[in-house]
C-alpha cells in the first residue's frame, strides 16, 4: 500500500535516514522499531506529508507522493489520522472540542451527527462525562485515549501511531495495544506504530520492521524477527524484553519460547514427557466492549496470576498472545492436564478475578487446547496441534 | 559546513548575506500576511472564532487602552497649556489635544498597548503550538493552520484596531478636558468648540488608515513570530518561544514607528 523507495532525509547535519526502502502492507498494523533517535518519528511523518524526502521516493498504491497535485495529496491525507508521541491535543479547548475538531473542520456534517460520533467514540474509549474537562486536567492515560479518540473519530484507512503508550502504566500500555489491534481487526485500518514495547506489541503486529542507522534492516513477521540471527536484531530485542510480562506478571513468550527448548532437550537426553496447554480468554473483545479494553486488560492480568497459582512449581507459564497464555508442565500427559484444567474451572471464581464482590454481568469464557510433545517437533508444531479443534483439552466459563 | 569569514573578514559579502537573508523574511512575511488575508474570506467563514478573537484583542483591551488613553489627554492638556500660555493662546488646547490624539497618539499608542497586552500573547500561543506538534497536528487533520490561527487573528486586528483607537481618541480628548477645564480653568464650551473646529474628517480617516495598517503589522508580526519558533537558530523549545514572544513585541514596536512615519508623511 505505501512503500518507501531509497528515501533520504537529512536534518541540519544530521543524515537521518538513508537510502530508506519499505514497504507498508494494507490492513495489517506494520510496526517500526528501533533505538530512540534514529528517526522512526521522521520516517512517520514522511509517510503523511508533514515532512518530504530530499531524496528517493514515497509511493502509495503505485503512485508517488511527488507526482500529486495538490487536490490529490489533500484527498488522500483525509484517509490519514496521525496519533503523535506527546498527544498534541489542543489545550485550549475542551475534550469534546478536540475529538470533534476534525469532523467540523473536514468533513461538512450537522451539529447533532458530530455529537453522536464523538460520544460513541468516547464511550468506546472509556472517555465519558469528561466532555467540558480540559487536556491540563486530565491523566496521562486519558490524554492518550483522548488523542487516540480523535485520530479515530474519521474512520481512517490508515493510522499512525507514534509510540502511543509512551508514558502509561503496564496494564494501560495494553489497553491501548488491544485498543489499537481491537479497532484495526474492527475497522479493517492500516496501522503503522512506532514503539518500544517488546514484546507486547508482537502480539498485535503482523509485520515488524526494524530502522537502524537511517536504513531499515528488518522487514518481517514478529516470529521472523524473533528468529533472526542478525546480532544486532537479537541485541536490541533482547535488551528491550522484560525478564517479566509487565501486564500479566508472567514471562513474555520468548521466556516461554526458551522454557519449551529446555524441556525438549530434557526430553531428548532423559526422556522427561512434557506438555504444552494454551489457555485462550475467547471473549476479550465481548469484555472490552462491555467493560472497556482497561477492564479487559486487568480481567486479563488476574486470571495469568489465578492460573499460575493453580500450576505446580515445576509448571512454567508465559504469555503468548494478546489473549493466550502458554503453560509448559514437564511430567504431564493428556490426563493430567485434563485433570489441571478442571481443577482451574471448578476453584476459580469471577469474583476472585474481577477482585471486587459484584457481579459483572459477564462470564469469562475460557478455552484450553493441548498438545503432548514428542521428539523432534517443533514448537510451531506444537503451537498449532495445541490450538486446533481436535485437541481441544477443556472449555469452561467463570462467571 | 562552510563557514564565513564574518563582517571583519569580508565586510561586502556580510553584507550581501544579511540583505539576502532579509530578502528572504520579508518575502516570506509578506506571504504569510497574503495567505492569512486570502483564507479569511474561504468558506466556512469563521465567523466564531472571529469574534472570539475580537474579544481577545479588542474587548478585553478596553480597560488598558481607557487607561492609557485618559493618562495620554491629562498630560497632553497639562503639556499643551503651559506651552500654549506663553503665547496668550490656551484657548487652542482643545485642538491642540484632539489633533494630537486622532492624528497621531491615537493609533500609535493604541498599536502599542494592544502589542503589549494582546500581540505577545498571541506570539506566545501559536509559538507554544508550534513547540507542542499542535500545528503539525492540524495539518494532519487536512486543517490549514494559518487559516485556523492566523486569519481570525488578522480580521479580528482589522476591526479591533480602529475601534479602539477611536476610544482612545474620546477618552483621550476627556483626559485633555480634565486637566485643561478641571484643574487649569479653561472654559469647557471653548475647550469643546475648538475640539469641533479644528478636527476635520481627513484628519479622522488618516488616523483610521494608519490604525488599519497598524492592525495589519502588529498582527502579521506577531502570529508569523509565533508560527515559526521551531525555525530559529537560537533557542529551541520554551526558550524558543520566550526569544519569538520578545521579537514579536521589538519587531512590531518598531515597525509601528517607522510605519507611523511613512504614512504621515503620505498623509499630510
Amino acid at each position: 500500500m505505501i512503500r518507501f523507495k531509497n528515501v533520504s532525509k537529512k536534518l541540519g547535519n544530521l543524515q537521518v535516514l538513508k537510502d530508506t526502502n519499505l514497504d507498508i502492507h494494507e490492513g495489517q498494523v506494520t510496526t517500526l522499531i528501533g533505538k530512540s533517535g534514529e528517526g522512526k518519528s521522521v520516517l512517520l511523518k514522511h509517510i503523511i506529508g508533514l515532512m518530504t524526502p530530499d531524496s528517493g521516493q514515497i509511493l502509495f498504491r503505485g503512485r508517488a507522493l511527488s507526482e500529486m497535485n495538490r487536490r490529490e495529496r489533500r484527498d488522500l491525507k483525509k484517509r490519514f489520522s496521525y496519533m503523535f508521541q506527546n498527544n498534541a491535543l489542543f489545550d485550549s479547548m475542551t475534550v469534546f472540542e478536540n475529538i470533534s475538531l476534525p469532523l467540523k473542520e473536514g468533513q461538512h456534517m450537522k451539529e447533532a451527527e458530530i455529537a453522536d460520533r464523538v460520544h460513541q467514540k468516547m464511550a468506546q474509549l472509556d472517555l465519558s462525562d469528561i466532555d467540558g474537562k480540559y487536556p491540563s486536567q486530565l491523566s496521562g492515560g486519558m490524554k492518550k485515549r483522548v488523542a487516540l479518540a480523535r485520530a479515530l473519530v474519521t474512520d481512517p484507512e490508515i493510522v499512525l501511531f507514534d509510540e502511543p503508550t509512551t508514558g502509561l502504566d503496564p496494564i494501560r500500555k495494553n489497553a491501548v495495544h488491544s485498543m489499537i489491534s481491537d479497532y484495526q481487526r474492527r475497522f479493517r485500518f492500516t496501522a503503522v506504530v512506532v514503539s518500544h514495547e517488546i514484546p507486547d506489541i508482537f502480539y498485535i503486529s503482523q509485520r515488524i520492521a526494524m530502522l537502524q542507522d537511517g536504513a531499515i534492516i528488518f522487514q518481517g513477521t514478529p516470529e521472523e524477527i524473533q528468529k533472526s540471527r542478525d546480532p544486532q536484531i537479537q541485541q536490541f530485542i533482547r535488551g528491550l524484553e522484560a525478564r517479566h510480562d509487565n501486564l500479566t506478571g508472567i514471562s513474555p513468550q520468548t521466556q516461554g519460547i526458551k522454557r519449551f527448548r529446555e524441556a525438549m532437550a530434557r526430553l531428548q537426553r532423559h526422556d522427561v514427557t512434557f506438555s504444552v496447554i494454551i489457555f485462550t480468554v475467547e471473549n476479550i473483545d465481548e469484555i472490552n466492549e462491555k467493560a472497556g479494553h482497561l477492564f479487559g486488560q486487568t480481567i486479563l492480568k488476574n486470571f495469568a496470576t489465578e492460573l499460575q497459582r493453580s500450576l505446580r512449581i515445576t509448571d512454567s507459564c508465559s504469555r503468548f498472545g494478546l489473549n493466550k497464555i502458554m503453560a509448559v508442565l514437564p511430567n504431564t500427559d493428556g490426563n493430567g492436564a485434563q485433570m489441571t484444567c478442571a481443577k482451574l474451572a471448578r476453584q476459580t471464581r469471577i469474583q476472585e478475578i474481577l477482585q471486587e464482590a459484584s457481579q459483572p454481568g459477564f462470564c469469562l469464557s475460557v478455552t484450553a487446547g493441548f498438545a503432548e510433545v514428542k521428539k523432534e517437533t517443533s514448537l510451531e508444531e506444537v503451537l498449532k496441534t495445541a490450538q486446533s479443534s481436535q485437541n481441544a483439552l477443556c472449555e469452561f466459563r467463570i462467571c | 559546513m562552510a563557514s564565513h569569514p564574518g563582517i571583519l573578514g569580508s565586510p561586502i559579502s556580510a553584507l550581501g548575506r544579511t540583505v539576502i537573508v532579509m530578502n528572504r523574511e520579508l518575502g516570506r512575511v509578506v506571504i504569510f500576511f497574503l495567505k492569512g488575508l486570502i483564507l479569511i474570506f474561504s468558506f466556512p467563514f469563521q465567523f466564531s472564532r472571529i469574534i472570539r478573537q475580537i474579544y481577545f484583542i479588542g474587548m478585553k483591551s478596553i480597560f488598558v487602552i481607557c487607561l492609557t488613553a485618559a493618562f495620554t489627554g491629562m498630560v497632553l492638556g497639562l503639556q499643551g497649556y503651559y506651552s500654549l500660555v506663553k503665547f496668550g493662546s490656551e484657548g487652542l488646547l482643545g485642538a491642540a489635544v484632539a489633533l494630537s490624539l486622532i492624528r497621531e497618539l491615537g493609533p500609535v499608542m493604541t498599536a502599542i498597548m494592544i502589542i503589549g497586552r494582546a500581540g505577545s500573547a498571541i506570539a506566545a500561543e501559536i509559538g507554544i503550538m508550534r513547540i507542542s506538534e499542535q500545528i503539525d497536528a492540524l495539518e494532519t487533520m487536512d486543517i490549514s493552520p494559518i487559516r485556523f490561527l492566523v486569519s481570525p487573528r488578522i480580521a479580528a486586528a482589522v476591526i479591533s484596531f480602529p475601534l479602539l483607537t477611536a476610544l482612545f481618541d474620546v477618552v483621550g480628548i476627556g483626559g485633555g478636558y480634565l486637566t485643561g477645564s478641571g484643574l487649569l480653568g479653561i472654559s469647557p464650551g471653548i475647550y469643546f468648540s475648538r475640539v469641533e473646529s479644528s478636527v476635520l474628517m481627513q484628519d479622522i480617516t488618516g488616523g483610521f488608515i494608519k490604525s488599519i495598517v497598524f492592525a495589519v503589522v502588529v498582527a502579521t508580526i506577531c502570529c508569523y513570530q509565533g508560527y515559526y519558533t521551531h525555525l530559529r537558530t537560537k533557542g529551541f523549545g520554551a526558550e524558543g518561544v520566550s526569544f519569538s514572544t520578545t521579537s514579536a513585541v521589538v519587531i512590531s514596536s518598531v515597525l509601528i514607528l517607522i510605519t507611523d512615519y511613512v504614512l504621515t508623511s503620505f498623509l499630510l
